[in-house]
């Protein structure tokens, strides 16, 4: 019955649109959707294609099957130690950025005062373009040049915190985390503003000490905002590029997935088609994430 | 909607000297002592590359970074633009950044008009496909794009590698496309709040959909395309990859990519690699300081509804 009468209505509505009504559509919707698909779609189902292929971008396509997985899997050396740094990315965001923002922005939505020198301070780094921010990282981390050594005065044995395999790391990951937390404060400040402010006078009346109310009233209410925060880190831990790119193209320790499909697409060897199963890896993780984010977001649409 | 703290209840005037010490109970002052600490923290690393960027390289490296300055001077400044020729990237950032902006709020707007006000059928799943096309990885598609552009033939009025490979084009068309899904999510979610019965009423007056789109819906939007637009130009001036992949000539990079050429093969002056990263970030913080509301409003928009 409830579709009948879309039905119904979408018809009488198509019939309110004049043939000029259609050309504009048709046009600028058009544009769009075919960008979308040229752009985004089309060579997201390429790169799917292209990983079963061995193919250096000048000669034939040769259909290979899987074999570009298994190379991968098994005997492409940088492949699990990326794949390891993009986890390590992940879980330092999630664990450490996110509670660390979420603290944040509590704090600061208690209304203490100056809180809007406090808030334009930790969201800064968010403008900076993560190249920029991989450039101050070599400002503070370098070995001969760097502050950080400098400040812990080991200049006669200087540590090479960003040429160390077993180091350089945890130091991207710091430098990441300085642009994720604000983000992600800033996020949840929006978040916390939107908390029905009688929600937390009725759980005070009830007796609950600041802490419970917090986690038992309050964070429940965050979920939209939780779901967006988890969907952004994983996307960014997935995507993480710049910073590596500008510290030391991805190597000797820094490696991570999307700088082994970079390299295999643009470097001497252009091998296209194993490049292509790099990220095709990181296209099936990261589906998982965004299919679920969908669900949810469509969920809520019913329901509105 | 901001972030704006209006003031809370218990931060009163200075005019009151008796409740504001309340205020200050040792809790509160915990409070800020953390954040002053946090704050001081993430500003650290700034106020650093300034003053590297300030000093000559001799000086730090014979008294090192803590040392009174002895000689500040902006010689770094004048040799990045000089010799990097930071003017010149500048420009081609711009001459990316720009259309790319206009068009994809342009674009965005309608299809986020036509999905979020028309009622359209397959509205949603249009919606889907934009929005999860914004999610994935940007290496998933680079290298199909890179190949495709490398084929387009482009006549040398547009591009002087004669293809779409290595032009401005091919980035700007992949920022728009790549772009286009959050701005369609955000403005779709805008546009719903707005009031149905403008729309009915222009309707009943014989509005046809350029109308309701152009002279109705659009001018309502001005806050979320404000903000959408500080957002987006912080995005495309920030991009890294795109150019590089998509472009090969050195003297066509934007500012990002361009800031490798200050790094030296054997010896990297840091300083002067302080003086690039600093002029490559002004113009988005001066963005952000100046219009700090909108760019908070482009990033809670789509997430908090």
């Amino acid at each position: 019955m409830a579709l009948n009468t879309a039905r119904r209505s979408a018809r009488r509505g198509r019939s309110r649109f004049t043939r000029r009504d259609l050309v504009v559509l048709g046009l600028l919707l058009g544009i769009p959707v075919l960008l979308d698909i040229a752009i985004v779609w089309g060579p997201t189902l390429a790169s799917v294609v292209l990983s079963f292929t061995s193919w250096d971008g000048v000669g034939s396509i040769k259909w290979v099957g899987t074999q570009n997985y298994a190379n991968l899997f098994t005997n492409y050396p940088p492949f699990w130690p990326a794949v390891r740094h993009n986890l390590l990315w992940l879980g330092f965001l999630g664990l450490v950025s996110v509670p660390f923002g979420l603290l944040l922005a509590v704090l600061i939505d208690r209304g203490v005062r100056f809180s809007r020198f406090y808030q334009s301070t930790l969201y800064m780094p968010v403008v900076l373009s993560l190249a920029v921010v991989g450039f101050i990282a070599q400002l503070v981390f370098s070995r001969d040049q760097g502050v950080l050594n400098a400040i812990i005065g080991n200049t006669k044995n200087p540590t090479d915190w960003l040429g160390d395999p077993k180091l350089n790391i945890w130091m991207i990951l710091l430098a990441a985390a300085w642009r994720h937390t604000g983000y992600v404060m800033i996020l949840y400040l929006a978040g916390l503003k939107a908390v029905d402010p009688s929600l937390k006078e009725a759980a005070a009346i009830d007796g609950a000490s600041e802490a419970q109310t917090f986690f038992r009233v309050v964070f429940p209410t965050l979920r939209p905002v939780n779901v967006i925060v988890g969907v952004i880190t994983v996307i960014e831990s997935l995507r993480a590029f710049d910073i590596v790119y500008a510290v030391n193209h991805g190597r000797n320790g820094l490696e991570v997935l999307s700088v082994l499909v970079t390299d295999n697409i643009i470097g001497e060897a252009s091998r296209i088609g194993f490049g292509s199963a790099i990220a095709v890896v990181l296209l099936v993780v990261s589906m998982g994430f965004v299919v679920t984010y969908l669900v949810q977001e469509i969920r809520g649409e019913k329901s509105r | 909607m901001t972030v704006d703290t209006a003031p809370p209840p218990t931060a009163v005037p200075a005019s009151a000297p008796a409740v504001r010490r309340r205020g200050l109970r040792p809790g509160r002052i915990g409070v800020h002592v953390f954040l002053m600490g946090v704050s001081i923290a993430f500003l650290a690393p700034l106020l650093l590359a300034v003053y590297a960027s300030l000093r000559p390289y001799d000086e730090t490296s014979k008294y090192g970074y803590f040392s009174l300055p002895r000689h500040l001077s902006f010689q770094y400044y004048k040799e990045a633009f000089s010799d990097s020729g930071m003017t010149k990237y500048f420009v081609n950032t711009l001459i990316i950044a720009v259309p790319g902006v206009i068009i994809t709020l342009f674009l965005a707007a309608f299809v986020a008009f036509a999905v979020s006000r028309l009622k359209m059928r397959g509205g949603i799943v249009l919606l889907m496909l934009f929005t999860a096309g914004n999610l994935l990885p940007q290496q998933v598609i680079v290298t199909p794009l890179y190949v495709v552009f490398n084929r387009i033939p482009l006549p040398y009025w547009m591009s002087d590698s004669m293809t779409m490979f290595d032009s401005y084009w091919a980035v700007i068309l992949v920022q728009v496309g790549f772009q286009l899904g959050f701005c369609v999510f955000v403005l779709a979610n805008f546009m719903r709040t707005l009031p149905q019965e403008i729309l009915e009423a222009a309707i009943v007056d014989g509005a046809g959909v350029w109308t309701q789109f152009w002279r109705i819906t659009l001018p309502l939007c001005r806050p979320a395309i404000a903000a959408l637009c500080t957002l987006e130009f912080t995005w495309m001036y920030n991009d890294f990859l795109w150019a590089l992949v998509f472009m090969s000539d050195g003297d066509k990079l934007p500012i990002t990519s361009a800031l490798n050429n200050l790094r030296g093969e054997f010896f990297t002056d840091y300083n002067l690699l302080a003086a690039g990263s600093v002029i490559v970030a002004l113009p988005t913080l001066v963005v952000f300081l100046l219009l700090q509301r909108h760019f908070i409003a482009g990033l809670t928009l789509g997430s908090s509804k």
